[in-house]
């Protein structure tokens, strides 16, 4: 058989010259004279090895990385295209690597393995099974099924799914309802919801078609961050492919329900990732945050009942379906159910993507898994959670990743990005930026917000100049406080966290 | 190298050129969408480069809306811009998992060598110049996009042979 090889076509491959990679293995096969099946697959989120190089020839596939496009003749004259492994950057069979085999990947289970437009190798490894199981069922028992899984919103506030999905469910049939995925990933450190849409689309078609099916939905919008290209360009491919194998449209699967979908590209507002300002932004409006109540899953887009659920919490639901409840309900600890995506990043050797059940300490993660920082000094702080959430220096790393057990330190998982720094890192700085983002992010509807964060950078600008540090010192905390207490939403209401635990942290860093 | 300009001059060729009906086009072929404005938005600076002032009074009236409030809109969204930008869009990710990779020396040598600011313009109008939080690419960072391409691991060194690659291209062509 002809070999096959795999180059990922993923942002990140992409971003390192994977095109030019898979342009030069081509070539270097056809001068040959060899015959080889170029597979643009996604990828397995080993990030610092990207783009990850597969060498299928019936027996594993053998894997080489780094591979850019300066090492690609090097690595064909060492016999990569014989799958030879004497080369230094030969990982041997990518299924033995053991990043990957600690690893307990149910949603993410197909990633890296298919070309993520085929809808051939999507049913070939599980693919629509969770959707097959739902069209049995009522969309009381499909809910039901959400239910018992302990699902919570892997969007950062870990706010049980089904809740949401059982209140639109009760809302009058005779009306429209909408499912709206959260695809504006802003948090810096995270990159899972992209690799599921760049990597597995139909994972999360499938993840909207069943809450639609549940709910009795028949609009679906995937509002993606305008940052993401490629995930954008995936996305449309799949959808309107998934359309043309019946899987969307006016008849999904037989089922006489229909379902549409659509992406809806954002415009650069990280505030529009709360859930709320991206319900306006999908009226067409400016992304200004709502006062809750009314929830929007009873009066949310264009006043109806509406599911706003993240990318990872839909893509979780087939495997939920397919497999069963407690299958998923099974993994995990304390009122953290089933796995957590985490993703590794910032200065670490081994940064990529990493799912696990809750649980595994966030040492594990650093030191097992990260190796350690890239520029091989030692770590000083990590932000896990994305920009609103804690700063944790090394007296914190010992804690387990579970909702409750962060949410005790004063910290959070949220979306569950982990941002590593090494010795050289200013945290007063840090703290800085985090009032200096809410400042340029802010919406402006609440107060705290709006002028909170413009004083909060004055005030971290005079304590670092070293102007009466304690009086400033006494007024940020009363300010962080205000802002906790006094702000509509997350935004402003958590801006103060790496604020807080770099004053409590690293207080020499700030006042230095 | 290039100076800056706060107040570019509109460029030639076809991007950047418009006229109403070129407008109305685009926004006839969307309106019908709930939630309109956004998906015209896009369309209409995907194809003129920019959301002129003279398309904000085409679209009030076609969504039936006022002229403040598409205004208000165009100018909430950072990505939306009233003015035509350079040939490429240079955006640098200063989103925390790039600061730890050492993006804030990425920034000012980008901004030395092209002689501009954030929201600027290069002389030539080869570059404009943008922050971004995010691209997503964060195990690889430092991140830049140019354009649709986002580049990981960059360094000063690759940024120059990239900054270096596109000129000399730009001459060929002309």
């Amino acid at each position: 058989m002809a070999i096959r090889i795999y180059v990922p076509c993923d942002t990140t491959a992409l971003s390192l010259g994977a095109d030019e990679v898979a342009r030069q293995i081509q070539q270097a096969a056809d001068d040959r004279g060899q015959s080889i099946t170029l597979v643009r697959n996604g990828s397995r989120g080993l990030c610092w090895l990207e783009p990850l190089v597969e060498v299928d020839t019936g027996q594993g596939r053998i894997a080489y990385g780094p591979v850019e496009p300066d090492d690609v003749s090097a690595l064909i004259e060492a016999g990569l295209l014989e799958a030879r492994r004497d080369h230094e950057s030969c990982l041997g069979n990518i299924e033995d690597h053991p990043y990957l085999k600690r690893q307990q990947r149910l949603t993410f289970a197909r990633i890296g393995l298919t070309d993520p437009l085929s809808i051939d190798d999507y049913r070939d490894h599980g693919g629509f099974q969770g959707l097959a199981r739902a069209v049995e069922l009522s969309g009381q028992a499909i809910v039901d099924q959400v239910k018992e899984s302990g699902l919570r919103g892997r969007g950062g506030a870990a706010f049980p799914t089904s809740i949401k999905w059982q209140t639109v469910l009760d809302q009058p049939d005779d009306q429209q309802k909408y499912i709206v995925c959260n695809a504006d990933e802003g948090d810096s450190g995270s990159f899972a919801d992209r690799l599921v849409m760049e990597c597995d689309p139909y994972l999360l078609i499938e993840g909207m078609v069943i809450a639609g099916l549940a709910v009795g939905a028949d609009q679906g919008f995937i509002y993606l961050r305008e940052e993401y290209p490629v995930a954008h360009r995936i996305l449309d491919e799949a959808i309107a492919r998934a359309e043309a194998e019946g899987y969307l449209g006016a008849d999904v699967r037989g089922t006489g329900q229909s379902f549409y979908l659509e992406v809806r590209l954002a415009a650069g507002a990280y505030i529009c990732g709360e859930e709320t300002s991206l319900l306006e932004s999908l009226e067409g409006k400016r992304g200004l945050v709502r006062a809750k109540p009314p929830l929007p899953a009873i009066h949310g887009l264009f006043g109806q009942p509406t599911i706003v659920n993240n990318v990872l919490s839909l893509a979780t639901v087939p495997f939920i379906l397919a497999q069963g409840a407690s299958a998923y309900a099974d993994v995990g600890m304390g009122r953290s159910r089933g796995t957590l995506p985490i993703q590794l990043a910032g200065n670490i050797r081994q940064g990529g993507l990493i799912e696990l059940g809750f649980g595994v300490t966030l040492r594990e993660i650093l030191e097992d898994f990260g190796s350690g920082t890239l520029s091989g000094r030692p770590m000083k702080a990590v932000q896990v959670g994305g920009p609103l959430m804690a700063y944790l220096p090394e007296s914190q790393w010992d804690t387990p990743m579970d909702y409750e057990a962060f949410a005790g330190l004063g910290a959070g998982i949220g979306h569950g990005g982990v941002v590593v720094f090494d010795d050289t890192v200013d945290m007063g700085a840090q703290a800085r930026f985090a009032m200096e983002f809410c400042a340029v992010e802010s919406c402006g509807k609440c107060t705290p917000c709006r002028i909170g964060s413009v004083r909060g950078v004055e005030v971290i600008d005079r304590i670092r100049a070293g102007e009466r540090p304690e009086e400033n010192l006494a007024l940020l905390e009363d300010l962080c406080e205000t802002m906790v207490d006094g702000s509509l939403c997350a935004m402003g209401g958590m801006t103060p966290f790496p604020v807080q635990s770099v004053m409590k942290h690293f207080p020499d860093d700030l006042t230095g | 190298m290039a100076t800056p300009t706060e107040y570019p001059l509109p460029t030639e060729g076809a991007e950047g050129e418009w006229n109403e009906d070129s407008i109305r086009q685009e926004v006839n072929a969307l309106r019908h969408k709930p939630g309109a404005l956004l998906p015209i938005l896009h369309a209409i600076q995907d194809r003129i480069g920019y959301i002129p002032e003279g398309a904000v009074a085409v679209i009030a009236e076609a969504l039936q809306q006022t002229r403040a409030e598409i205004h208000g809109v165009i100018s909430f969204y950072h990505h939306f811009r009233t003015r035509p930008a350079g040939t490429h869009v240079l955006q640098i990710c200063r989103a925390e998992a790039c600061q730890s990779m050492g993006c804030r020396a990425l920034e000012s040598h980008i901004q030395q060598r092209l002689g501009i600011g954030f929201h600027q313009t290069t002389h030539d109008r080869e570059f404009t110049l943008e922050p971004v939080y995010c691209l997503g690419n964060c195990a690889c960072a430092p991140s830049i996009r140019l354009d649709d391409r986002i580049l990981g691991r960059m360094t000063p060194e690759k940024f120059d042979l990239l900054a270096e690659q596109l000129t000399t291209s730009t001459l060929e062509v002309q």
